[in-house]
């Protein structure tokens, strides 16, 4: 959908649904798995038809969500690699928590944070699949100890897995007019401009 | 298992006191195996078939007496044979085993059990699975310092010996307790079982094994299956049983600080994002540059319009 010609595309519909594949898997796994880490989450089993239903699934759920990321990740790695401008970015953080967002050094198609939310869920998606792998009981019966340290290692990668989530779509809410890019695809040159000021120059050849 | 229990002392997966009001008067009942009068008969093992109407496979032999071969779903009890070179004595021992579940008084399968009541230790001491809540996660397994849970191939919940709770439950002691025709394995309150024990020890002291000792570790909070060993001192002679049993701390993090942490760590993460969004507000595009960027458009497009 283009909302005005003017507006510029920033994810093709194959990158959007290959992103929301994630997502939605991401979630499925987020309430199954804490279901089975703390007691006070296990009613969410009802969610996938009790209990041992959400046993079976998760892993199969997790596998799907493992593929769809490693397809999205070679979609996106070259743009997510950290440069320099990225560390003065970085450095620059407290002042946009503060909300001040207007004197940020100028950013590609990501901005510092981005990228390494990025290298942080793939550093954490890698974790999760070898761990879950482990402990997967349907097929592999694993010395003890290996599982215990994977049961361990599962469920550390998923708290650092749902907290960066939790940072991703906060920030998608809190940065208006960003939910659109990922919705329908593009944004508008104005938001381009003040987000993301090299990427809005090499899209438009705008260089004022 | 009842309908409805009174006598629950802790549930898997469950934050609040469950039904507890029923306790033994005469205090926690444990079976004492005392290895040194056990002769190999594996009649504990048939009566607990029996008992339990449970069948196993009939497997192939494999040169060892243990047989079956080891703990399954079907097999609550597997007598275990350990031949020992003692260097001291000169003498060949062999050391039988009855292995199954001890029913320690800190189970580190309860701890993992993430289905609220799958696994519950009763005021009595037996620690039971109650498998219409497994869910067939293979935590018990993770969690267990002794190997003990089974799971099934076929209905994937997990099985272990119940310390015949059902026969405890009204006045009986376990089917193995019932058929050992040696006397070798008893079964009463603790207390009871550990002065039985003390008898024992010092009689097998009398008699050479100056090592005797009882086996009721306190590393899962002593156990409500207990051994009586000749070399008490070196436990693990007895087909691997563990020196020093403990929940491993792998589990203790897992099913421990990390939870709290972690819910913390969430909850900040989820509860920070809300109140920086009502405190600093939305980060949007400024208004200047917004009607600065709504004019170049407008003028952009009025140029295609143009003619």
């Amino acid at each position: 959908m283009t909302r005005s010609p003017r507006d510029l595309p920033r994810y093709t519909p194959s990158e959007r649904a290959n992103h929301w594949v994630v997502g939605i898997c991401f979630i499925l796994l987020a309430l199954s798995g804490l279901a089975f880490f703390h007691p006070a989450f296990f009613p969410l089993t009802a969610l996938f038809g009790g209990g041992p239903w959400t046993r079976i699934l998760h892993p199969y759920v997790g596998l799907v969500m493992e593929v769809f990321f490693v397809v999205m990740a070679l979609r996106f790695w070259r743009l997510n690699v950290i440069e320099p401008r990225d560390v003065e970015w970085l450095k620059n953080t407290p002042k946009l928590i503060d909300g001040n967002d207007e004197d940020m050094p100028e950013q590609g198609k990501y901005n510092g944070g981005q990228k390494l939310l990025f290298w942080g869920l793939v550093a954490g998606m890698l974790l999760m699949l070898a761990s879950g792998l482990l402990m997967w009981r349907a097929w592999l019966n694993l010395p003890v100890g290996l599982v215990r340290a994977a049961s361990v290692l599962h469920a550390a990668a998923a708290v650092w897995m749902i907290g960066l989530i939790i940072l991703h779509i906060y920030a998608a809410i809190w940065t208006r007019g960003t939910l659109r890019a990922m919705l329908y695809g593009t944004v508008t040159r104005a938001w381009a401009k003040q987000h993301h000021r090299l990427w809005y120059r090499k899209m438009t050849g705008d260089n004022s | 298992m009842p309908l409805q229990s009174l006598d629950i002392k802790r549930r898997s997966a469950t934050t609040t006191p469950s039904p507890s009001v029923r306790a033994p008067a005469s205090g926690e009942v444990a079976k004492l195996i005392d290895v040194s009068k056990c002769i190999g008969c594996k009649a504990c093992q048939t009566a607990c078939m029996e008992w339990n109407d449970l069948r196993d496979e009939v497997g192939t032999t494999s040169g060892v007496y243990d047989n079956p071969r080891d703990l399954t779903e079907h097999s609550w009890t597997v007598m275990r044979f350990s031949e020992y070179e003692n260097t001291e004595s000169g003498n060949l021992e062999w050391l039988i085993r009855k292995d199954g579940c001890m029913h320690c008084e800190d189970p580190g399968c309860l701890k993992a059990c993430p289905s609220p009541g799958a696994i519950v230790q009763y005021t009595n001491g037996i620690v039971d699975f109650h498998e219409e809540n497994c869910i067939g996660c293979g935590y018990c397994v993770s969690g267990c310092p002794f190997d003990v849970p089974r799971i099934s191939k076929k209905d994937h919940k997990a099985y272990k010996c119940t310390l015949c709770s059902d026969r405890v439950a009204v006045g009986q002691e376990p089917a193995c307790v019932k058929s050992c025709p040696t006397g070798a394995i008893m079964f009463g309150t603790k207390q009871a079982m550990k002065d039985q024990a003390e008898e024992r020890i010092e009689d097998l002291k009398e008699r050479g094994f100056a090592k005797a000792g009882l086996y009721d570790p306190a590393g899962v909070g002593g156990t409500h299956v207990m051994y009586v060993l000749h070399h008490a001192d070196q436990p693990s002679l007895y087909h691997g049983l563990p020196d020093n049993p403990k929940i491993s701390p792998m589990v203790s993090l897992w099913k421990g600080a990390a939870k709290p942490l972690a819910m913390a760590a969430l909850g900040i993460a989820a509860l920070g994002s809300l109140f920086h969004y009502i405190t600093k507000g939305p980060n949007e595009v400024s208004k200047e540059l917004e009607d600065e960027m709504e004019r170049k458009d407008r003028e952009a497009l009025e140029k295609e319009d143009a003619p």
